[in-house]
């Protein structure tokens, strides 16, 4: 494990961030696009005030990408965010199906950033979301998952906010360097400016590719619609099931409270709410 | 039927009367008498000649209409006797007990728990361990279910488990975060290093054949990819089913954000998607408590939690939201309903109407133009249930109405509904939580 000593104090000045931007595709056109948890984890970046950004896409370079990867170039963070707009995005070039992980290790042992951005898991090809896993086992850093806002940098620790199911958050520290993998709860991306885009520069650099020998063997499909799971009846005699699969739905099953004054009615809401643990108190 | 005492076969009408009126109260015992002991005999015995004999007029009972009812399913106990007896409900448990003493493999469970009890998705995913440990039945494995923290589920046998391994990894930062109203952070007693520390030690010492884990937003994705990435196995991530062919296993699952479906061989992890196969029902495991050998020390973690964080429920996405007030055209007092859902607790919720009228914002209409919620409890306030919103609440678990028209359809849908003035009720109901919330502050 290659294991790389990075300045212990990072002030927020002259952070450094870099965000690990992919192609996306649009789920109804399946046109190339920003991939959105991506995009998401730039705009993160905008928020932390003083950084510097890098941008860093490991992929193929084609015609059909470049308007994707431009998409991020165009987007601009606000004036008072400070020097956080990158203005070229680095492009390691690999073969189509290539494992990006080694030219990945490679770029940021080079770039020795402080904190890594990038969404929870690609929108093309496998899209098992190893790969911040993978990259912060290879360099040794701790990773964080489903972040939705980081609230403070500071001495070399950042205080991140990770989603939860049912929009709770969870609050996390987590000394730099680090890893950080961006939730679709973080804020949205902004839109992409056509100028910045055309003007920002993808600055394209080769590297070795190791070509992914064991998804050559995969069969790959279009994703059915999986079937919804009927009702699991275990009834020993005929009847029995005969009975459960004829049995309406419960409806109508409900207590209707009428005639009675508001407090009376009031009350026996609270108490279902409380039954259920949704009151606070 | 006749008198043994009298040369003359005598008739009492009245007594054939009542044999044959089967809803007089005294036909039982006429018939009795009528017909001595036979009539309270089996209706199915061995004739003389080896032929079974079959009574038909003792099967079955009447009804309380009169009619003759069979009633196939065997509750009924004694249809001789032409009562209507109780149903006993024996409550006969179908379940057969498996023990494996000697497993030749393990299959590595780590279930979510969420709240220290299995969820479904935990149930479907030991459902598949059990399909992976009993496809040969020459070779049985055993069900490993690695679990931490606090446990307050008992049902981990008829879930499928053979062996429980319960580790309590508590690091003492973490201790502090308990808080009672947030179902999620039960699970964040031990963050995910000391849990992957944990699986290291049971891949050294037991190296079992699997691991499974639930490919779940509340703990099993980020510890399934952490333990990949530490063992350096490749794992299948969102896998749905796993089958069997000549070849060998091979699972499918989804790929490139849900939108192509990957089969392959069956790697050694496996992250499965919930109802990837069906939960045990017929079988009862033993649930044996295991131990490991005394843990390597361990590294102190660089992730640090620092509980959870109190959320403004006014700011959380419809869609996510737990517990949902909505209005309808039937609130007119819109100042009381934001003072009702910022006392409750509530997520704000609308209805098209409230929406159309300017009340609500666009983003906070339920229903079919608007957004399907997953609500555990949906509170609807003055609204009468246009099909378009009804289909927009289906997934809500609990559904309570206040509506002024008692037949209105949001009432049929409700567990709970209150007939009355919407605004009366929500005042009444805000006054109670407040009274409440005082009595609090004051102790």
């Amino acid at each position: 494990m290659p294991h790389k000593v990075f300045a212990e104090t990072a002030s927020v000045d002259g952070l450094g961030i870099a965000v690990l931007v992919s192609v996306g595709r649009h789920p109804l056109t399946g046109r190339t696009r920003r991939a959105d948890q991506d995009a998401r984890a730039y705009e993160l970046a905008f928020s932390i005030a003083g950084a510097r950004t890098a941008l860093v896409h490991a992929g193929q370079n084609d015609a059909e990408s470049e308007p994707a990867l431009r998409g991020y170039l165009g987007m601009v963070g606000a004036p008072e965010a400070g020097e956080n707009t990158a203005e070229r995005l680095a492009v390691i070039e690999q073969a189509a199906g290539a494992d990006v992980l080694p030219a990945l290790v490679n770029a940021l042992s080079e770039l020795a950033p402080e904190l890594v951005l990038c969404g929870m898991r690609a929108e093309t090809g496998e899209g098992s979301g190893m790969l911040p896993y993978l990259l912060a086992e290879w360099l040794g850093w701790p990773i964080v998952s489903g972040v939705a806002q980081v609230e403070s940098v500071k001495d070399g620790i950042a205080t991140l906010l990770q989603a939860l199911p049912r929009g709770q958050r969870r609050r996390l520290s987590v000394r730099l360097p680090a890893i950080v993998t961006v939730d679709s709860a973080a804020p949205g991306a902004g839109p992409s400016a056509f100028g910045p885009a055309r003007r920002g520069v993808l600055a394209v650099s080769a590297a070795a590719s190791m070509p992914d020998e064991a998804r050559a063997g995969w069969l790959t499909a279009p994703a059915r619609k999986r079937p919804k799971r009927l009702k699991i009846i275990t009834a020993s005699s005929a009847r029995d099931r005969f009975k459960a699969a004829a049995a309406k739905t419960q409806s109508g099953g409900g207590k209707v409270l009428t005639g009675f004054s508001p407090e009376i009615g009031a009350e026996a809401i609270q108490a279902l709410l409380k039954e259920e643990g949704v009151l606070s108190s | 039927m006749h008198n043994d005492t009298d040369s003359l076969p005598r008739r009492d009408s009245r007594k054939a009367r009542i044999a044959r009126n089967r809803l007089h109260p005294d036909h039982n015992a006429v018939l009795a008498e009528m017909l001595g002991t036979s009539r309270v005999g089996p209706s199915l015995w061995p004739g003389p000649n080896g032929l079974t004999r079959r009574n038909p007029h003792l099967v079955g009972f009447s009804s309380p209409n009169g009619i003759k009812r069979i009633d196939r399913s065997g509750a009924q106990a004694d249809t001789s006797l032409n009562l209507r007896t109780e149903r006993q409900a024996v409550v006969v448990d179908p379940r057969t007990s498996v023990v494996i003493e000697t497993p030749a493999f393990l299959i590595a469970v780590v279930p979510d728990l969420p709240g220290g009890r299995l969820s479904a998705h935990d149930r479907d995913l030991l459902g598949l361990a059990r399909q992976l440990a009993d496809a040969d039945p020459a070779v049985p494995g055993a069900v490993l279910a690695i679990v931490f923290g606090a446990i307050r589920e008992d049902g981990f046998g008829t879930a499928g488990v053979d062996r429980l391994l319960h580790s309590l990894t508590h690091s003492p930062i973490h201790s502090a975060d308990q808080s009672p109203g947030l179902g999620a952070s039960s699970n964040t007693q031990c963050g995910p290093e000391a849990r992957l520390a944990v699986l290291a030690d049971v891949e050294r010492e037991l190296l079992p054949c699997h691991w499974l884990l639930p490919d779940s937003p509340i703990g099993g994705a980020d510890l399934g990819r952490r333990l990949a990435a530490k063992l350096s196995e490749r794992p299948a991530t969102q896998v749905w089913q796993i089958n069997q062919d000549a070849e060998g296993k091979r699972c499918s699952g989804l790929g490139a954000a849900g939108s192509t479906d990957i089969n392959r061989p069956l790697p050694r992890l496996v992250l499965a998607l919930p109802e990837c196969a069906l939960p045990v029902a017929m079988t009862r495991h033993e649930a044996r408590p295991m131990t490991l050998p005394a843990p390597l020390s361990r590294m102190p973690g660089r992730i640090q939690d620092l509980g959870a964080v109190a959320v403004n429920p006014a700011t959380v996405a419809l869609g996510e939201a737990e517990f949902i007030l909505a209005a309808g055209r039937g609130v007119s007092d819109w100042a009381g309903f934001h003072n009702a859902a910022a006392v409750l607790g509530a997520t704000e919720g609308a209805s098209r109407v409230a929406v159309d009228d300017g009340f609500m914002a666009r983003d906070r209409q339920v229903g079919a133009s608007g957004t399907w919620v997953t609500a555990r409890v949906y509170l609807a306030v003055g609204i009468s249930g246009a099909i378009q919103h009804l289909q927009g609440i289906q997934s809500c678990d609990k559904v309570i109405s206040i509506n002024l028209d008692p037949d209105c359809d949001m009432v049929k849908r409700a567990d709970l509904a209150v007939i009355g003035d919407a605004d009366e009720i929500l005042a009444a109901l805000v006054v109670l939580q407040q009274r409440i919330q005082e009595k609090k502050d004051a102790a």
